[in-house]
């Protein structure tokens, strides 16, 4: 097992430890383990507790630990660990929590079998990034807010919030819960196509719904144990099914999601939906169900009126808070115009 | 000289001074330098936007294993600014801080990570104080005061002057317009932060390298700070990852490092982290606009009236000229028979606001182009008909006694609404799409220097080595605009040579003559001018050595491709080298200087200093959009800009200023915003979004289009004709594309940035009053102007 113990380390996939000075924010004091299977990898985190992280890209967890959002003394690499690895389509797709983020873009058989999934991850972040970061990282990104995702001198400044060494939401004041957003772009389509998360953990490996896996709270976001860890993603094949993944941000070539929408809809012949799920992104600390939104899709032919009052239903879900980029009133405003045509979108 | 045609490298396009280097990784910025023992320093911020600091001990820090040094304002309490009249900062805060991340201590260390640990050890007290983060907070705000020399309360400068009699213009007008404008601040996000090293020798030579654009004022700013003699202190300008104007003042670090290096006696390094430049800033002004103009029925303007109300932040930096630059262009693009002009800038408690690319002229020309916009709607004339009319011709006086030697407005107008089909689309637009049109002007460096003096602006050293080799000397910084290619191609022109052969030695005070700095779009004309006058006596030297040697009248000779030949180019005779070895046989060492100071083109009123230029770029632009009528979110698709530019140097990379102004107007009119948190103690004044993700700014992913075409007049104050590119480009964008969204969607944003957010309740507004008639249902901007008394003004006699 390769170990460092360095403070400069840069780049962890080169053979060699790169040694840079170039001037930075610079990364907390930690141990990197990279552990070679499994078993070793969840024996590491189940040691440390919760002084020890899993780093995968590492696209959002570096950024985090120089503003010390986090700072771990253990850091398990996941990299060396060949099962998050492999994508197998037999009976739906299992896909290891390792795949970088281009290559689900940009696989043939996902472009064809979950559009969905494939467009939503080729919205994550730049290019650059889509090359390292991880489908399981992205599934388990971190809940953002603009009081938190800030250097450690400003939150110093203002006083550190709820999430992270304070006691106060900056959100809402007297809010008991943090407000943090949800800002993963697959997890709402891992939500509207029922995926199922293969978890690892000290206790030996689990399932469970994607749904069930994301809890609506700033700080306790993902309902997992600290050591367990996303080996894959099972999504049930979704053989004519229709499906959209659709992204609210300023900017189209990097931004997190100021507002998304998922959708996965089943037609029969006669054009009535058997079966609907729409999801709603980035307005609540988990991936929004819009269960009322999808009753009435349900048993109906898709016709404009429809789509428009199951959009204006899901519409309702959406309570947006002052902690994301874009002003939260034209956010809600914005919502049933882009659920609706997020459902076009599929239909199309 | 030269006849255009027979130029060997004016106007064409080579690959910039330096370029490949950069793309290779080659190139050395400031912080790449490492030098042995080497030490790290940090700053430690203020977290608090206004306060008293009570007491500091960096005691605990000095235990620290691997702490070096740490000093506070104390150790260095002798104020310095970039203006003579702004002397309102020190390198750490002494008694008080002004804003959040106000540096009030340092530290050196053997890395950067125990420095930056031991800020965290250092004990500061503070007595916070009542917060001032608006102009109307600071107008309104008389007992508390910022910063005490102040003209009034928070006020920093107070500006006011009439030119002719507005009154009566107004009076003469067939159609007047009152309108409030408002502009937001920006930063300029250069991608290199800002870093500096500095060492003190052992022989009691101290050097500082940074990434600077002003090493001269740099230089004098050290001595005064740090009570050395200049000719103790060398400064290096280190090649600059991007400016824009960001790295134009003195700065903090640049102090700190040397005096750090000065008590440890090692070398320090400093490099600001990007939060850090965020609030070192110095970038665009918001500005509060009123307006009045009066139109007669053709289109001229009788009088035109503007208020500005700038929001300085905490310190004065060039804010005093920022201020008078908010009204000394709109005279220069459209005859103004009567002007009138009032300002104020106030403080406040957030980063100091300084000079962005195009300095405090942005915003009264978004103002002005969207009003006119409105005018040829009242007037129902194609906006491009209605300027067309009235452009100031050449070789005139403004009513603000500015000289226009040339203009080539009318061409740009022309030929950007030509290639863009701008007449046909107006009329025939689909649905949600728009197009808008503005122009602009910017001047080619100021006339006049920061500190007052009669020396010249700009000096060009060249020595010729009798290998052929010609160096070049100059004070100038390449901050990526390519003034080393600027140098290196007229020196080549001018002496016949391939540019391999020219070297380009700049902004090294041991080393060059004085060049002010790459501010203000002066180095392409300043340099150029100094340059040609440099090389000029060199060029002779060699040709008359040459004439004597080959027995050839020296008005039969020239040098074309790196040979002595017949003017008729009927036949080479011999080697440019050959040719420099004879003339210094005949002369001695082959060295020359070229100086250019500009002329006195301005009006002698007090304000009269801000504003001349040798002569005006000009500049017209076309922006189509998409909008959608339900959300507003749009996207522009195409620009089309022509650009005078006198006469290119280098095309290319004229082009390249073009393009890169067109980015940064995209960013001030779509999205970029430097603001903060409101609140009067607990989180009042924090910068909102300090990181290049959450400070949103156009990626080259996010770019349309763009269709650059340069339009030649061939200035007789510029080096061959050329006028300025790195700045005038980019005002006509923000208007532009605020006429194209009305024109999209029949909403007027009289404000940027102009986000969807924005247009979408124009939209709504629209919907719920029916019907909009021109555009003020729809508008949005801002409604409220404060009511304050201006100075009665200077007034001053327009020019015959």
């Amino acid at each position: 097992m390769l170990y460092f113990r360095n403070l400069f380390m840069w780049n962890l996939h080169s053979e060699k430890l790169t040694l840079t000075d170039i001037s930075m924010l610079r990364l907390p004091p930690f141990e990197y383990y990279s552990p070679e299977s499994i078993p070793e990898a969840v024996a590491l985190k189940a040691r440390f507790g919760n002084d020890a992280m899993y780093a995968a890209g590492g696209t959002d967890l570096y950024p985090n630990m120089k503003r010390r959002q986090y700072t771990p003394q253990y850091l398990i690499g996941l990299h060396e660990l060949k099962e998050l690895n492999s994508i197998d389509f037999d009976n739906g797709m299992t896909i290891g929590s390792g795949i970088p983020l281009n290559e689900v873009a940009n696989h043939p058989e996902i472009q064809k079998l979950y559009p969905a999934l494939a467009n939503a991850a080729s919205l994550v972040s730049a290019p650059q990034l889509r090359n390292v970061g991880t489908i399981g990282g992205n599934l388990c990104l971190d809940t953002r807010c603009t009081y938190y995702n800030q250097t450690y001198p400003w939150r110093k400044a203002l006083g550190f919030c709820l999430k992270k060494d304070g006691d106060i939401c900056w959100v809402a004041r007297s809010s008991p819960v943090c407000l943090a957003v949800s800002s993963s772009d697959c997890a709402p389509v891992a939500v509207a196509l029922n995926a199922e998360y293969r978890l690892a953990g000290r206790n030996g490996q689990k399932i469970i719904a994607a749904e069930n896996f994301y809890l609506n709270d700033g700080i306790d976001y993902l309902n997992k144990t600290h050591d367990e860890l996303l080996v894959s993603i099972y999504i049930p094949s979704h053989e004519g099914w229709l499906m959209s993944y659709n992204k609210m941000r300023r900017r189209d070539s990097i931004d997190f999601p100021v507002l998304s929408v998922a959708t996965a809809l089943s037609l029969d012949k006669a054009g009535v939906c058997t079966s609907a799920r729409i999801v709603l992104g980035a307005v609540a600390s988990c991936p929004q169900r819009a269960l009322e939104a999808e009753k009435i899709l349900t048993g109906e032919k898709l016709s404009a009126e429809i789509i428009e009052t199951s959009a204006q239903t899901a519409a309702k879900l959406a309570k947006p808070m002052d902690n994301t980029d874009m002003t939260l009133g034209f956010r809600k405003k914005m919502v049933s115009g882009f659920v609706k045509d997020a459902i076009n979108d599929a239909l199309e | 000289m030269n006849k255009k045609e027979n130029f060997q490298w004016i106007g064409k396009s080579w690959t910039q001074v330096g370029g490949l280097a950069k793309a290779k990784g080659e190139t050395v910025y400031a912080d790449d330098i490492f030098l042995p023992r080497m030490l790290y320093a940090k700053m430690l911020g203020s977290p608090h936007a206004h306060a008293l600091i009570k007491s500091i001990d960096v005691s605990p820090a000095l235990e620290r294993p691997g702490v070096i040094a740490a000093i506070t304002g104390k150790d260095l309490p002798v104020p310095y600014g970039i203006l003579p009249v702004s002397q309102d900062e020190t390198a750490l805060c002494v008694d008080k801080v002004r804003m959040v991340g106000d540096p009030v201590a340092a530290v050196a260390a053997i890395d950067e990570e125990t420095a930056e640990a031991a800020l965290e050890d250092i004990v500061v007290e503070y007595e916070p104080l009542p917060s001032i983060l608006s102009i109307e907070e600071g107008l309104a705000e008389e007992k508390v005061q910022i910063h005490q020399y102040a003209a009034q309360g928070n006020i920093h400068k107070k500006v006011a002057l009439e030119f002719g009699d507005t009154e009566s213009g107004f009076s003469q007008a067939d159609h007047l317009r009152e309108e409030l404008f408002y502009y937001e601040g920006s930063t300029h996000l250069p991608l290199e932060q800002h870093s500096a090293v500095a060492q003190l020798g052992s022989n009691n030579r101290l050097t500082l390298w940074s990434s600077t654009q002003t090493p001269h004022y740099v230089h004098r700013t050290l001595s005064k700070v740090l009570e050395m003699p200049a000719s103790r202190i060398r400064v290096i300008a280190t090649p600059v990852g991007g400016g824009f104007g960001g790295k134009t003042d003195p700065f903090q670090h640049e102090i700190v490092v040397c005096k750090l290096a000065m008590l440890s006696g090692r070398p320090v390094k400093l490099t600001l982290t990007r939060e850090e430049v965020f609030y070192t800033h110095r970038g665009r002004h918001p500005v509060l606009m009123w307006v009045r103009a009066g139109i007669k029925s053709d289109g001229s303007i009788t009088a035109l009236h503007f208020r500005n109300f700038l929001d300085g932040g905490a310190y004065g930096s060039y804010g005093v000229a920022s201020t008078f630059y908010t009204g000394a262009l709109q005279t220069v693009t459209y005859p103004i028979a009567n002007y009138k002009f009032e300002a104020m800038r106030v403080f406040t408690n957030k980063a100091p606001c300084g000079p962005k690319r195009g300095h405090g002229t942005p915003q009264p020309r978004f103002a002005l182009e969207v009003l006119l916009d409105k005018f040829s709607e009242d007037l129902g004339v194609n906006p491009a008909e209605l300027r067309l009319r009235h452009l100031v011709p050449s070789n005139s006086k403004t009513v603000n006694h500015l000289t226009v030697t040339t203009n080539g407005l009318d061409e740009c107008i022309r030929k950007v609404t030509l290639a863009s089909k701008f007449g046909m689309k107006r009329k025939n637009m689909l649905p949600e799409k728009g197009i808008g049109l503005a122009c602009s002007s910017y001047l080619s460096g100021a006339g006049l220097p920061i500190y007052w003096n009669k020396m010249p602006h700009s000096g060009v050293q060249i020595k010729i080595d009798r290998g052929g080799g010609v160096t070049v000397f100059c004070g100038s910084v390449d901050i990526g605009q390519g003034s080393d290619s600027i140098l290196a191609g007229i020196v080549a022109e001018e002496l016949g040579i391939h540019l391999q052969h020219v070297i380009i030695v700049t902004a090294d005070t041991d080393l060059t003559p004085v060049d002010l700095g790459s501010y203000s779009s002066r180095v392409t004309l300043m340099t150029g001018n100094a340059a040609i006058e440099a090389v000029k006596p060199l060029r002779e030297q060699i040709l008359s050595a040459a004439s004597e040697v080959l027995k050839i009248e020296v008005e039969d000779l020239t040098i074309k491709n790196d040979k002595i030949s017949l003017k008729d180019g009927s036949r080479e005779l011999t080697t440019f080298v050959e040719a420099v070895q004879w003339a210094e046989t005949k002369y001695g060492t082959l060295g020359s200087v070229g100086s250019y100071t500009p002329p006195r083109h301005g009006g002698d009123y007090k304000g009269s200093g801000v504003g001349p230029s040798p002569n005006y770029s000009y500049s017209a632009c076309v922006a189509e959009v998409s909008c959608d009528s339900e959300s507003g979110w749009y996207s522009v698709d195409k620009i089309w800009i022509a650009h005078d530019i006198g006469q290119a140097i280098n095309e290319k990379l004229v082009i390249g200023q073009v393009e890169g102004s067109v980015y940064m107007g995209l960013g001030e009119a779509m999205m970029e915003e430097q603001v903060y948190r409101p609140g009067k103690s607990d989180i009042g004044g924090l910068h909102k979004n300090p990181s290049m993700l959450d400070y949103k700014s156009p990626t080259s992913l996010d770019m349309p289009e763009i269709e650059t075409i340069l339009v030649e007049t061939n200035d007789p104050e510029g080096p061959y004709g050329a006028k300025e590119a790195g700045q005038g480009p980019l005002l006509p964008i923000m208007p532009a594309i605020a006429n194209a969204i009305y024109n999209a969607v029949g909403v007027r944003v009289d404000e940027v940035p102009i986000t969807p957010e924005k247009i979408y309740k124009g939209l709504q507004n629209i919907k719920s009053a029916k019907k909009a008639k021109n555009g003020e249902i729809g508008r949005i901007g801002p409604t409220k102007f404060p009511d304050v008394v201006f100075p009665e003004p200077v007034y001053v006699e327009p020019p015959q």
